[in-house]
């Protein structure tokens, strides 16, 4: 397989604080990547750096070189025509305030779509994507602030299709959910794996087990090893590694 | 013994005081007021005989919209550039202290600041331009800040939801942020126009007191506040002040009314 995403010797630092060491890892594409990880180990920071999410925060700075389809995405990529490649969904549901069509059209019509049937064309597949479409067809106009939190996660998974990406960064996106809608975002994530690159952080490591090809583990900013996911759950490489998983820390 | 009762008592007593207070002036208005509104206040021309208001009202109306045509761009961008564009510089602290300063300024001082440059430097005499503009720098602060709170308001994940789709920061903040933070940029507003509404000594020394409808933004007029100040403090019609008074309070209501009915059609998410 191909590799999609490359990440070379990647150092972040947030002011004098570092918070990755020097993390080499690839992404294949239609695969689900999983990045588990305790609290404060730098998986969340490792993603936000996938779609320069970090380029928000204040002092952020990155070393390294992360490759998007062999292009840099710090220096041959726009920004923001690399958010539209790489979409993310986050750990807490984010619809806009806004009706349920206006939701998923606001990325098109970012992206220079216009043209009504066209959008409406989007909307329908979008949401048919996440798995959404005939819970809210009939009610397209309604705010999107009116549905549960499960609809609103799979709206913002389908907010995220809508503008055609090849890669979906999900930063634990069922911890905010009940577990019949865990089961549904994982389900569909089963299911976007035939067409997009997935790359998923987790705390929950049944999660992992039962969604991704791949898993990588993080520790306290490094990348302790990454490999098949049934090779990192019956039989890791490292102590610290056999430790996470099997509960002793974390 | 119970010290409970008596701050249960205490909390009670200053809320029932605090709404009676409202109830009572409510209340006096109405009771000197109503009986005094007659149709020859409301005619068409004012003369001293009538003591009109209506010439008051248009007035009142024109300085309003004239104000806010220019406060709420301004305050608005400004509110926009502190919270989405800024960054903590000495610039930055520089202008909110600035707008704090605006904020604490008593209004006769606007209204002197308005004689001096407008009436006098620019040489635009008592007129409405001149109390708009004067107006327009008083309630500045007043849409700076709530417009701040308003945006302030919005959650930072709606930003992260829009960048994460490749809009750029014009967008996020035009389309998504702006969106949904116009509740509260309303109630602003609503605030500045009770303010424009109510304000009388920024505006005796920059507008006039003149009771004719105004011709023209350089001709001088009163508002209906200047009206009833100017009736009350001639001591002839102190009735037709009351009265007057009924309307301001009337007007000023609608207007809450009608900003708050625009700013819930704005949240109901239509296409």
């Amino acid at each position: 397989m191909s590799s999609k995403f490359e990440v070379k010797e990647l150092n972040l630092f947030f002011g004098e604080f570092q918070a990755l060491y020097n993390i080499n890892l690839q992404f294949s594409e239609r695969e689900v990547f999983a990045l588990i990880g305790p609290s404060g180990c730098g998986k969340s920071t490792f993603l936000k750096t996938l779609n320069r999410m970090n380029d928000l925060v204040l002092n952020c700075k990155i070393t390294g070189d992360v490759l998007l389809d062999g292009k840099d995405i710090f220096s041959a990529i726009d920004v923001n025509v690399l958010r539209k490649s790489v979409g993310m969904v986050f750990q807490k549901p984010n619809p806009f305030a806004m009706s349920i069509y206006e939701n998923i059209a606001f990325g098109p019509k970012t992206h220079g779509v216009s043209k009504k049937a066209e959008l409406d064309e989007i909307v329908e597949m979008s949401l048919s994507a996440a798995a959404l479409w005939d819970e809210v067809k009939d009610r397209l106009k309604k705010s999107a602030l009116d549905l549960s939190g499960g609809q609103q996660q799979r709206l913002c998974v389908a907010r995220s299709l809508a503008v055609n990406p090849e890669v979906l960064l999900m930063d634990e996106p069922t911890s905010a959910l009940d577990p019949l809608s865990t089961l549904k975002i994982e389900e569909l994530i089963c299911n976007l794996k035939t067409k997009y690159t997935i790359i998923i952080v987790t705390h929950n490591m049944q999660q992992a087990a039962r969604v991704s090809d791949k898993t990588a583990f993080f520790l306290l900013g490094q990348l302790i090893e990454a490999d098949l996911t049934d090779k990192i759950f019956s039989s890791p490489k490292d102590k610290r590694t056999e430790d996470y998983i099997t509960g002793r820390f974390g | 013994m119970n010290r409970y009762k008596l701050i249960r008592f205490g909390v009670w007593a200053a809320a029932f005081m605090s709404a009676a207070t409202l109830f009572i002036i409510i209340f006096y208005i109405l009771v000197n007021g109503v009986p005094h509104l007659t149709p020859d206040l409301f005619s068409w021309r004012y003369t001293s005989e009538n003591v009109s208001m209506t010439p008051a009202i248009i007035n009142t109306a024109v300085m309003t919209v004239l104000s806010l045509l220019v406060s709420v761009p301004l305050g608005l961008f400004t509110a926009i550039y502190l919270v989405e564009y800024s960054r903590a510089s000495r610039f930055l602290t520089f202008i909110r202290l600035a707008v704090q300063t605006l904020a604490g300024i008593p209004s006769i001082v606007y209204g002197l600041f308005g004689l001096i440059f407008f009436v006098t430097f620019l040489s635009w005499g008592f007129s409405i331009l001149s109390g708009a503009l004067t107006l327009a720098i008083m309630v500045l602060p007043v849409i700076i800040r709530t417009g701040e709170e308003a945006l302030i308001a919005v959650p930072v994940s709606y930003r992260e939801g829009s960048f994460a789709l490749g809009a750029t920061r014009l967008r996020t903040v035009f389309r998504v942020v702006i969106p949904a933070a116009v509740p509260g940029i309303m109630a602003g507003i609503i605030l500045a126009i009770g303010r424009i509404a109510g304000e009388t000594a920024a505006l005796i020394y920059t507008a006039g007191t003149v009771a004719k409808t105004i011709t023209g933004v350089t001709s001088s007029g009163r508002t209906l506040a200047v009206h009833m100040y100017v009736l009350s403090s001639e001591g002839f019609n102190t009735d037709q002040a009351a009265a007057t008074a009924v309307v301001l309070l009337v007007l000023v209501a609608g207007m809450n009314a009608l900003s708050l009915y625009i700013a819930k059609k704005a949240v109901s998410y239509e296409q």
